[in-house]
């Protein structure tokens, strides 16, 4: 893999082994190392009272939440309970359910969301699948698609070869389909077309990255590689990610958020919600008392 | 020995209930009626490609392929039908031209905006209703309104009289789009509801818009539905003949018109079809020249089964060499 900012090295790496929280040290060095990678974080995203309701009923109740570069923050939370609908709205894409209204303010780099160009603005915050879903086009073209205006075919690929190969090697994709550029993307396994997905996310240069249960599809060696490039890319941008799975939470994320029910139960360091939760949903919730 | 009694036991048990001798009378009678239907249904099938094939064989000439019809009585002289198959897929390609873009709007439309929701419905019965049209109506319909003056530069004007002749080859190419229309909306229309939203969704959160996203990555997705409503609207053009005999002015020989732009004049011109012909020839028509009709049928359901051919493969093949064989997720 590439160097893109900082490489985290193996023995640095969070474990990967799905295992109980607080029963060993390794969890505490790795939330050690995020917490200080948080400490320079910046604020790039904030929801301010977002409330979000399909029709009658309310998926998001009055949410308060910073998302900030630098630190990856992970919506977590039983089925339901509002973690997929918040993250759909901070690129607008709630707007495509008819039913769905939106209240509060959510804004980036302090300007509200709703007076941005739409397009503009999932540009800037780009998204990441629960399903891998590459278009039905060549790998070289699914990611140059990002970088093309609309529809355009424009620039042409040798233009482009640059920016893909770029793209490509954030995902860690580039060594597995350099030599494959030409082939549809549909062709590749589900791992490499998630990471195919991530490098389209990616290759718009989006200051934040939503991540729907980007690995929920995969097998484990998938879910490792995509959890470290989660890591390394939370430095040049904020990452969100929604997941069902505490471990993975645990693995990847500097700050936690536990919804229920539609309300954000509480938000705080990985540490702290897995280690120290202050509400009690959030222990039981985080104990397995309920899921 | 034990161990191969145990594995045996429960086959040998199930086996009669698999069976249909084990079922209910009731049952067994709707089995045999099913069965029997199939059977039926392939036989006759292959009744007809076998009669048509031995007849048509024994009677084609490869001459009668290129060369012009003529109305003679003595059916040696009286040509091949280079003419009708010439009409056949002019008609054909003029009917799918029209048909295809439209019918792939139309589908897009339902599908991706569909809004307001009563005109989604209207247009989804307007659609039906055409698929249910009989193709005489539609000629009948099309000949009312292309007999009108405003279109006498479609066909040209009749001589004394305040009307257009109403027969040419584009408006019998449009009127046929219209057996065709309802075939690709549908083909289309399935096709896209077969994508899976998530798609959609992808492309719009890299920040393209509806129509960037309908061009390049719903348009490809549905490329084996488009296909496949085109080879079905093709086959369901070429089978037709009520509308070649009311609108396409059934002359023996291709006639360009008179006048008017250089190359629309073949299209503004009569002629015939395959299937024009054959009626024609058939003891039901005037020419009553059977073996040249069921030499002409033979060509007419080669290229009728052809085209089937070709419909099942591209609905099969051109997605997986555009996906290599897999699929998205639902």
């Amino acid at each position: 893999m590439p160097p893109p900012i900082r490489r985290i090295s193996l023995e640095q790496a969070p474990t990967v082994v799905p295992e109980p929280a607080a029963s060993n040290g390794n969890g505490h060095a790795a939330a050690a190392t995020r917490s200080a990678a948080s400490a320079a974080a910046i604020e790039r995203m904030r929801c301010d009272q977002v409330t979000i309701a399909y029709g009658q009923k309310v998926a998001v109740n009055r949410v308060e939440l910073p998302i900030r570069q630098g630190e990856v923050l992970a919506l977590i939370g039983p089925s339901g309970c509002g973690k997929t609908t918040l993250l759909r709205s901070l690129n607008r894409l709630t707007e495509l359910t008819p039913s769905a209204a939106r209240g509060g303010r959510i804004s980036l780099d302090g300007e509200d969301v709703d007076t941005l160009e739409v397009t503009e603005l999932r540009r800037r915050v780009s998204m990441v699948f629960q399903q891998p879903n590459p278009f039905p086009m060549t790998v070289f073209d699914n990611v140059a698609y990002a970088l093309r205006d609309g529809a355009s075919r424009r620039p042409r690929k040798p233009a482009l070869a640059e920016p893909v190969e770029h793209a490509l090697r954030r995902a860690g994709l580039w060594d597995e389909v350099k030599d494959n550029l030409d082939h549809p993307a549909l062709r590749l396994s589900g791992g490499q077309q998630q990471r195919l997905c991530i490098a389209r996310a990616l290759a718009a240069q989006p200051e934040v990255l939503l991540m729907d249960e980007p690995c929920s599809a995969l097998d484990p060696v998938s879910t490792t590689t995509i959890e470290q490039l989660i890591l390394e890319l939370r430095e040049q941008i904020a990452v969100v990610i929604v997941t069902h799975n505490l471990q993975q939470a645990q693995r990847v994320a500097d700050h936690v958020a536990f919804m229920y029910l539609g309300e954000l139960v509480e938000y705080g360091p990985s540490e702290q919600i897995f280690h120290a939760p202050q509400a009690q949903r959030t222990r039981d919730y985080v104990h397995g008392a309920f899921g | 020995m034990h161990a191969s009694a145990e594995l045996a036991g429960p086959s040998r048990r199930t086996r009669p209930r698999d069976s249909a001798a084990s079922w209910p009378l009731a049952d067994r009678i709707g089995l045999g009626l099913c069965w029997a239907a199939g059977v039926t249904l392939t036989l006759l099938a292959t009744a007809i490609v076998l009669y048509m094939g031995v007849k048509g064989i024994s009677q084609l000439h490869l001459s009668y392929l290129f060369q012009h019809p003529t109305a003679d009585v003595d059916q040696s002289k009286s040509g091949g039908f280079l003419d009708p198959i010439e009409g056949t897929l002019l008609l054909t390609a003029i009917g799918t031209a029209i048909a295809v873009p439209i019918g792939t709007g139309v589908a897009l439309w339902l599908v991706e905006y569909g809004r307001p929701a009563p005109l989604a419905r209207t247009v989804e019965s307007a659609v039906e209703i055409i698929a249910g049209a009989p193709s005489i109506v539609i000629a009948v319909f099309g000949l009312v309104v292309f007999s009108q003056p405003a279109f006498a530069f479609l066909s040209f004007r009749a001589t004394g009289a305040d009307a257009a002749f109403g027969r040419s080859f584009v408006i019998a190419g449009a009127a046929m789009s219209l057996l065709a229309l309802p075939l690709v909306v549908g083909a289309v229309r399935e096709a896209l509801l077969q994508v899976p939203n998530h798609l959609r969704e992808a492309s719009l959160a890299l920040g393209k818009t509806v129509g960037a996203t309908i061009r390049r990555v719903l348009l490809p997705a549905v490329r084996p539905g488009i296909a496949t409503g085109t080879a079905l609207g093709m086959g369901r053009i070429i089978g037709d003949t009520a509308i070649v005999i009311l609108l396409l002015g059934n002359t023996l020989g291709t006639e360009s018109a008179d006048g008017g732009l250089p190359g629309f004049r073949l299209l503004r011109g009569t002629g015939s079809t395959l299937t024009s012909y054959i009626y024609g020839n058939s003891p039901a028509g005037e020419g009553g020249a059977p073996e040249k009709a069921y030499a002409a049928a033979f060509v007419l359901l080669a290229l009728v089964i052809a085209l089937n051919v070709l419909a099942t493969r591209l609905a099969r093949g051109n997605l997986s060499a555009l996906t290599g064989g897999a699929a998205w997720t639902r």
